[in-house]
């Protein structure tokens, strides 16, 4: 038995107008679903060079063919839509329920097109599907939305993706929440669903996911957990939660620290998975069918100073999750803060107001260095933007939100901001996009996988330093890293399509484990190459949209920090990023030409001829 | 012996596996709001526990029935639904104390977990091991002094 071809629920903002189709099976069969999916729908629609904040740009929303069933970490879902940060197309993926909760009312995706007359959000049972006001909703924080959307539908399983005050207010790294904690966190997909007024979807299924080959389903799915039971990976997930790659940055001069001036932190010990695990946390907390439960829930310490605490009465809280790793890094080490209570809140507000802790972080660690160096004066802004300064980090953090001061400038990211005070060198990242927690210098391949990322820097399309520092590659040299980019830039693809986590990778279930339970799910055979070549026709695809939204071979490079400026001192000292070397090697393992530009044969092999 | 679903709420992390599992095995497809054990989440409290039938002696879902369509299962000591004999009238659903029966909505029958006949889904899909398959007098730590207590009043109100 074949299962049923999906739906997609299609939204016109502008008109009000609802309406279900079936998804093309050609697309379905080429892009499996997801973020490759969602592309070749961006594609078709949207012309890549409007302004990402106009109705004109679409809003994606795409779950992976394996989204909602019990394979393990089965739970995402992705935002696809041309980024405000960036102005490339961007896909940010999220876990939680909301993702499940679309398939159990019967759509695997949702187009959301146009803009709202005025602020409205909506609301999915099944095959009712409608637009409410959502007026008493905005200005809100995003645990208040999604409480009160619960008692105002009377639902209690309803599951809410919505955005904060961030999204509202355009902040250009606005990111998009679901179940209050987990966030489709980067390139500002939140300012884009805040700039069609849609405050909030609200979702509730009740019906099921159907399977065409239950035996051989049910079988692939109990040999992933069985490999993942006892997998070091997977047990270190759970112990220690991401934040553990602390100590392995910090170890290798690769932690980027008070905005990439130097390469370790000295606080990092206060930072780390363990210090987290013994001295904040209360549970674990799992994303839907996730065996690894890598969730941190975690208290404040309850001696922290007051101001940590309750600083501002509309964003009080007395629990929450996080850090993560990125966020311990970006909040804390990266403004040069070391003190745990404070990343924690600090993290706490990001999720609450809708930012993504990444770039909220590193674009006030560049606010930091413009105003050390003396760019900005103190009649510039309310407080010093002192490195290392919490009230300074937890006040930006709402300022930013809320645009109110010099928050205002942070909100455009670091780029903009950069640009606008005449030190553009103080922006950290690619693409418009600030880099995550790793340092370049200190992992190579890291160079080349920001440089060329289709969504600007980021960590998840292909992550380096763990082969990196294995022993079978030099972490400071450029032999072998492009190649190896290459590849896991497809695979992570590929898993991005099926709608499940990437950190089962690293946990004892990788690729190879998901190519019988997608045969199985869709009754339709799928080895891992045909999964390989699935990843790598939809990075293609990513990277045509760029080009023609006018992004060229410029555009895949590195702050001249990372080029030139090596660390002083630290396991990483004397390295600057060889991307020179990398970069053609790069393009020549892609099918590319040497502008970068996918070569008619490659698109032909790719079946992208026609795009 | 009556065997029964003994729930450790520290271990659970909120997963759904068990209801995925439920509903798999009650209904052929994979739709949590069909399962059987429900999860209950406590967002500010941190706290997860999954909920579903403690298989009670004196099962008062099986007292309350007009037409004995709930029986016991001899292979466990499981209260199962005899779907023939259902007639579909919600009483059990409103005598269970725990709220561990359901409706279906297809059927409009009454549905509740019977141990699937010696070896539960949750308990073997749940990967913390916050479900423990077991037998009864051991098993229910959590609701012993609860029910305990329940029994007290209702035998005190039965007196006077
Ligand atoms: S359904 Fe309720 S009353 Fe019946 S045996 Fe289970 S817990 Fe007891
Ligand atoms: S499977 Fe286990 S850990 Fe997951 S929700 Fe159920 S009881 Fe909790």
């Amino acid at each position: 038995m074949q299962r049923p071809m999906g739906r997609l629920l299609r939204v016109d903002l502008t008109s009000g107008r609802i309406a279900t189709e079936d998804i093309r099976p050609d697309w379905q069969r080429d892009y499996l679903g997801g973020r490759g999916l969602a592309a070749r729908y961006l594609c078709a629609e949207l012309d890549p060079r409007v302004d990402p904040l106009s109705p004109a740009n679409r809003l994606i929303f795409a779950t992976g063919p394996l989204t909602g069933t019990p394979v393990p970490c089965g739970a995402r879902y992705m935002v696809v839509t041309k980024g405000a940060l960036t102005h490339a197309i961007t896909t940010s993926n999220s876990g939680g329920h909301w993702g499940p909760e679309l398939r159990f009312a019967g759509y695997d995706m949702v187009i959301v097109e146009g803009r709202a007359p005025k602020p409205v959000y909506l609301y999915i049972c099944n095959d009712h599907v409608e637009l409410r006001d959502a007026k008493a909703y905005w200005g809100q924080a995003v645990g208040a939305t999604e409480d009160g959307l619960r008692r105002e539908l009377g639902i209690p399983g309803l599951r809410v993706a919505c955005i904060g005050p961030g999204g509202e207010k355009l902040v250009r790294f606005a990111c998009i929440m679901n179940d209050k904690h987990r966030a489709a966190g980067r390139s500002g997909v939140g300012a884009v669903m805040g700039s069609k007024n849609l405050k909030a979807i609200a979702v509730r299924g009740t019906g099921g996911v159907e399977v065409a080959e239950p035996a051989a389903f049910m079988k692939a799915v109990w040999a992933m957990r069985a490999a993942m039971q006892d997998h070091p990976g997977r047990m270190a997930f759970t112990e220690l939660g991401t934040a553990a790659t602390i100590d392995m940055t910090q170890a290798f001069g690769g932690l980027p620290t008070r905005n990439f001036l130097a390469g370790q932190f000295e606080h990092y010990e206060n930072l780390s998975g363990t210090t987290i695990r013994e001295t904040r946390m209360v549970a674990n907390k799992a994303c839907f069918a996730c065996t690894i439960a890598c969730g941190r829930v975690t208290r404040l310490d309850p001696h922290a100073p007051r101001h940590l605490v309750n600083m501002h009465p509309r964003n009080w809280k007395r629990a929450g999750e996080g850090p993560e790793y990125e966020n311990a890094w970006a909040l804390g080490a990266d403004c040069g803060v070391g003190d745990l209570d404070a990343v924690i809140r600090a993290n706490w507000l990001c999720n609450d107001l809708g930012l993504d802790p990444i770039s909220m972080g590193a674009s006030l660690a560049a606010a930091m260095e413009l105003y050390e160096r003396g760019v900005i004066g103190d009649d510039q802004v309310e407080m010093p933007l002192r490195f290392g300064s919490a009230e300074a980090l937890l006040r930006m953090v709402e300022a930013t939100a809320y645009r109110e001061g010099f928050g205002d400038e942070i909100a455009e990211g670091s780029k903009r901001m950069g640009e606008k005070f005449r030190h553009p060198e103080v922006f950290m990242g690619v693409k418009g996009q600030e880099f995550p927690a790793y340092d370049p210098r200190a992992f190579q391949g890291m160079g080349v996988a920001f440089a060329t990322c289709n969504r600007g820097a980021c960590h998840l399309r292909a992550w380096t330093p763990g082969v990196e520092t294995s022993g079978a590659m030099d972490p400071h040299t450029p032999a072998g890293k492009s190649e190896w980019v290459v590849i896991e830039q497809n695979r992570t693809t590929a898993h991005d399509n099926t709608g499940t986590c990437m950190f089962i990778g690293g946990s004892g279930a990788p690729l190879e484990s998901l190519a019988p339970c997608t045969a199985a799910v869709r009754g339709i055979p799928c080895s891992v190459d045909d999964l390989v070549r699935i990843g790598e026709r939809t990075g293609n695809l990513e990277r045509l949209f760029n080009l023609k939204a006018g992004l060229t071979r410029a555009d895949d490079t590195l702050p001249q920090r990372l080029l030139q400026d090596a660390h002083q001192s630290g396991p990483s000292a004397g390295v600057v990023v060889n991307l020179d070397a990398m970069l053609p090697v790069y393009y020549r393992e892609r099918g590319w030409s040497e502008a970068g530009v996918p070569t008619r044969e490659k698109l032909a092999e790719l079946g992208l001829a026609s795009v | 012996m009556t065997r029964m679903l003994d729930i450790v709420p520290d271990r659970c992390t909120g997963c759904m596996q068990c209801e995925l599992a439920c509903s798999w095995v009650q209904t052929g497809s994979f739709a949590p709001s069909r399962s059987l054990i429900r999860v209950s989440v406590f967002d500010e409290e941190a706290s997860y526990a999954p909920i579903t039938c403690l298989q009670c002696d004196e099962a008062w879902c099986m007292n309350a029935c007009p037409v004995n369509a709930i029986a016991v299962d001899p292979a466990t000591g499981a209260k199962r639904v005899v779907d023939p004999l259902c007639i579909g009238c919600h009483l059990c659903t409103i005598a269970c104390p725990f709220g561990t029966v359901f409706t279906l909505p297809q059927s409009g029958k009454a549905a509740k977990c019977d141990l699937c006949g010696g070896q539960p889904a949750c308990a073997t899909a749940c990967p913390t091991q916050a479900i423990v398959y077991g037998e009864s007098p051991q098993a229910g730590r959590w609701f012993a002094s609860w029910g305990a207590k329940v029994d007290r009043n209702f035998v005190a109100a039965g007196d006077a």
